[in-house]
């Protein structure tokens, strides 16, 4: 039996009046690539922003690897092993694309490590010819893939990211889909997403929100077939 | 940050040697030693705003309290070493203390502007009404708006009678200057200057990685705080009296200014600023056409105006423009400054077109 | 009995008071989000203002509450087109900026009027209550602050100026975007700004005798008051004066002086630790 690594117990989170996330219920298994869409203020940005430990939720529990993790702020989640991309891409602009990342590996590593895992990094999102140059002048695109340097430095056992194809070109966005394939071999990956072409072609399991709640969870060609979620997204004529 | 580390310790201990010995030519020690002070206490603004991006507008606190820790040390004491050390330890203790109780509560920017002028200020106000003789801390009388006169000053360590002063305090000063800009950029090559430089970029991002953002700048802010401290203990043996004015917005302004001025992000900067406008304030002090106070406003207000940068990026600047084939480090530092500034430029001019 | 009454109206006054220091600098950075750390010597230039207009022979209330608005008023006008205009949007920038200006006057002053303290006699004489003398200007000053509390209320609320102020407040952008020019809104609200300023100074100054470093003691005060009261304009000024002024004249009362004012900063540093965004971000939610 697969190990879950990442469960939510009715999950809530509240704005004053407004209920932004009511009683989630989530798993994810290790290695598992979990899609999580919706319409504007379903809820999927601030589940993941209670999970992350940006945000903390009013009632219901975060565990991870068995333990309670409800309440931890994000650098505590983040050392478990967990990396994190925001919606906003969140770089430090004044450095370079190295130092970026080489921060990132020294979190976890030695100094010579993490030199050599900067280097391992680089080559595998292919940024050696943007390695030195300062990352406020770089492109969006690049800029993405920066941070999933980042993410990717840590060794994380979970990816969480949100919106990682938002404002990306076509072919960023197949060169994502790629990088995220790749991740999987060592990690989980959840991935808050409206791209439908892009979830489409990572071809995955996907959770749809809907008013704060878990409205399905299934494949992507089911959840794409079903009449409810498409009322969902299109309105109520269907 | 890259550059062989033993290279760049030499070049620095050699320079030192050689302003050691043309200085005195040009100033007389005396001068030179307040001077060297105040580009110690530069340095510890420039080290937590520069690299760390934390804006104190209360060092003057750290550098009051070093002064009036070692005086009231000295006084209790009467002998020199150990109240040294305390005027180092005492402020960085409560900057910890201070910077736990900001950087846990989260609050940055204006925030943390307003708490560390206000806590200056109630440092100033406290000690301004500790005139009466109830206020005494061992056999030292605090004395209010009056200061504390008349304490044992520096002397050879384990020898209370070998003062050290005159050129010998001028070389003790060129010492402590030099160890600890030595010291901050062995700090900044490290791995814990490198991530403090990483919080300055994006707070958020850094906790993301997993790092504890709030304990790492809060240990800096502390660091800051020791240096300003050892600045203020100096201070002390240099003045041979301690008053509350040590506390006050304006000493607070003027360590600021002296950061603009010399260069934000440099280690140079702040204590080329603090001695270079310390020096023309001192200049200026001899006329009296012109108001001091007056100066320094329009040099902090022109400096934020027009070269919000300062100066030491922008002669770097200069010298790569004219020599950028021949100096690489010099050149790539220069191009991320020209496009910090073009950045700025269109900053402004879409802040005017706003308009 | 008259105890008590003394010290109801002192504590009045010493909110009335914080309301008239802090509203000039509230104002400035409600609609602006700019500090204007030359507040304190605005208001140091508005009691300069009105003594040097009483010297030349006019009439003390017309030089308060006329005189002195209209030439601070004035010279922030000067100063935001010549300094604040360039460094929008970047708040320390701005702060020290004007920290600059601040040094820049109290330079200016002191050539002009010398290091010396110079001082007007209130206009209005104290009277007694039982055993206990009461100033008869600290009403004065009560009166002045809640007439500037309505007024400010009916300018927000019931004037097209009001509305589009209020707008910027919310969405500059916004406000930019329906046609309302951010540039003269801006100008409009330092100029009230710094009016406000040299009319507080103005009432203030025949209780203080000015210096050209007087700025020193309101700037702390009105820079605390206006981060603590949150957003909100009006009930932000109200909560975090109230609230100060009310620590701060226990504390005078029951030890001295000096310790009502330390009481005061150390609330403010506590009060921030607890609501970061000030009162108002957590109280009296979208209140004017």
């Amino acid at each position: 039996m697969v190990e879950t690594i990442l469960e939510t117990q009715n999950l809530t989170m509240r704005f004053g009046g407004v209920v932004a996330s009511s009683n989630v219920n989530f798993k994810l298994k290790a290695r598992e690539l979990r899609c999580l869409i919706g319409p504007n203020g379903a809820g999927k940005s601030t589940f993941f922003k209670c999970v992350t430990g940006l945000l903390t939720p009013t009632s219901g529990q975060v565990f991870m690897r068995g333990d309670e993790v409800t309440g931890w702020a994000p650098h505590q989640i983040a050392a478990l092993g967990v990396g994190i991309k925001t919606q906003v891409p969140s770089v430090l602009d004044g450095l370079s694309a190295y130092e970026n990342i080489w921060l990132s590996a020294r979190r976890f590593l030695s100094v010579t490590e993490a030199n050599r895992k900067t280097d391992e990094v680089i080559t595998r999102l292919s940024l050696g010819a943007i390695a030195k140059a300062e990352l406020g002048r770089l492109a969006h695109g690049e800029r993405q893939r920066v941070e999933l340097g980042i993410v990717m430095a840590g060794d994380p056992w979970l990816v969480l990211l949100d919106e990682p194809a938002a404002g990306m070109t076509a072919q960023d966005v197949d060169r994502m889909a790629e990088i995220i394939h790749d991740m999987l071999k060592t990690t989980a990956v959840v991935i808050v997403e409206h791209d439908m072409q892009f979830i489409r072609s990572i071809a995955t399991t996907v959770t749809v929100f809907h008013q704060g709640a878990v409205l399905m969870e299934d494949h992507v060609d089911r959840v794409m077939a079903d009449p409810t979620v498409r009322n969902v997204y299109l309105g109520k004529k269907a | 940050m890259q550059g062989p580390w033993q290279k760049e310790l030499i070049t620095t201990l050699l320079i030192g040697l050689a302003a050691v010995y043309l200085l005195p030519f040009a100033i007389n020690t005396f001068t030179l030693s307040i001077l060297l002070i105040y580009g110690l206490l530069g340095l510890s603004l420039g080290l937590i705003w520069g690299f760390g991006g934390i804006l104190c507008f209360g060092q003057a606190a750290f550098f009051g309290l070093g002064a009036y820790t070692y005086a009231i040390a000295a006084v209790n004491i009467g002998e020199s070493t150990l109240p040294m050390i305390l005027s180092i330890l005492v402020p960085a203790l409560f900057a910890a203390l201070l910077g736990a109780m900001m950087f846990y509560g989260r609050l940055a920017d204006v925030y943390l502007g307003v708490i560390t002028l206000v806590v200056t200020l109630i440092l100033f106000k406290f000690i301004n009404s500790t005139a009466g003789p109830e206020y005494v801390i061992g056999t030292a009388r605090l004395g209010g708006f009056n200061g504390i006169p008349g304490f044992q000053t520096l002397n050879i360590p384990g020898r209370p009678d070998d003062y050290i002063w005159g050129d010998s305090f001028y070389y003790v000063c060129f010492g402590a200057v030099l160890g600890v800009y030595l010291l901050v950029t062995w700090l900044l090559r490290s791995s814990f200057g490198r991530i403090a430089i990483g919080i300055r970029e994006n707070d958020q991002r850094m906790s993301l990685m997993g790092y504890d953002t709030r304990a790492r700048k809060t240990v800096l802010f502390a660091i800051g705080a020791a240096i300003a401290g050892l600045a203020g203990g100096l201070y002390a043996n240099w003045a041979e009296i301690v008053t509350p004015g040590l506390f006050s917005l304006g000493q607070s302004a003027e360590i600021i200014i002296w950061c603009i001025v010399g260069g934000l992000g440099t280690r140079l900067g702040p204590i080329l600023g603090a001695a270079g406008l310390a020096y023309l304030k001192f200049l200026l002090g001899q006329q009296s056409v012109v108001d001091n106070t007056m100066i320094t406003g329009l040099i902090l207000v022109l400096f934020v105006l027009f070269l919000p940068k300062g100066i030491v990026p922008a002669v770097v600047n200069l010298w790569a423009a004219s020599f950028g084939r021949r100096v690489k480090r010099g050149g790539r530092r220069a191009g991320r400054a020209t496009r910090a500034a073009t950045r700025n430029a269109a900053r402004q001019e879409k802040a005017v077109s706003h308009g | 009995m008259d105890f008590t009454v003394v010290v109801i109206v002192e504590v009045l006054y010493a909110v009335a008071s914080l309301v008239l220091i802090s509203a000039g600098l509230a104002v400035v950075f409600g609609m602006m989000k700019v500090i204007n750390l030359a507040h304190g010597e605005f208001m140091m230039l508005g009691g300069y203002a009105t003594i040097t207009a009483v010297n030349l022979g006019v009439n003390i209330f017309i030089a308060m509450l006329i005189v002195a608005p209209l030439i601070v008023g004035l010279i922030g006008l000067v100063v935001e087109r010549l300094v604040i205009r360039h460094l929008y949007g970047r708040l320390v920038d701005t702060m020290l900026a004007t920290w600059g200006l601040s040094l820049l006057f109290i330079g200016a002053a002191t050539m002009i009027f010398g290091n010396t303290t110079t001082g007007i006699s209130a206009p209005i004489s104290g009277f007694a209550v039982g055993d206990y003398q009461i100033n008869g200007y600290n009403f004065f000053i009560i009166i002045v602050s809640i007439v500037l509390i309505l007024g400010m209320l009916f300018v927000l609320k019931a004037t097209r100026l009001g509305l589009i102020a209020r707008g910027t407040m919310q969405r500059s952008d916004m406000a930019a975007a329906l046609g309302y020019s951010p540039d003269r809104i801006y100008m409009a609200t330092f100029f009230a700004g710094s009016a406000l300023s040299g009319l507080a100074g103005a009432v203030l100054a025949p209780l203080v005798g000015l210096v050209p470093t007087s700025g020193g003691a309101f700037i702390a005060k009105a820079f605390i008051t206006v981060i603590a009261g949150g957003p909100s304009l009006i009930a932000g000024l109200l909560s975090s004066a109230g609230i100060f002024g009310v620590i701060g004249q226990v504390f005078s009362f029951s030890v001295s002086a000096v310790m009502g004012d330390v009481a005061m900063l150390i609330a403010a540093v506590i009060l921030l630790r607890l609501l970061p965004q000030g009162v108002t971000a957590r109280f009296f939610k979208g209140k004017l």
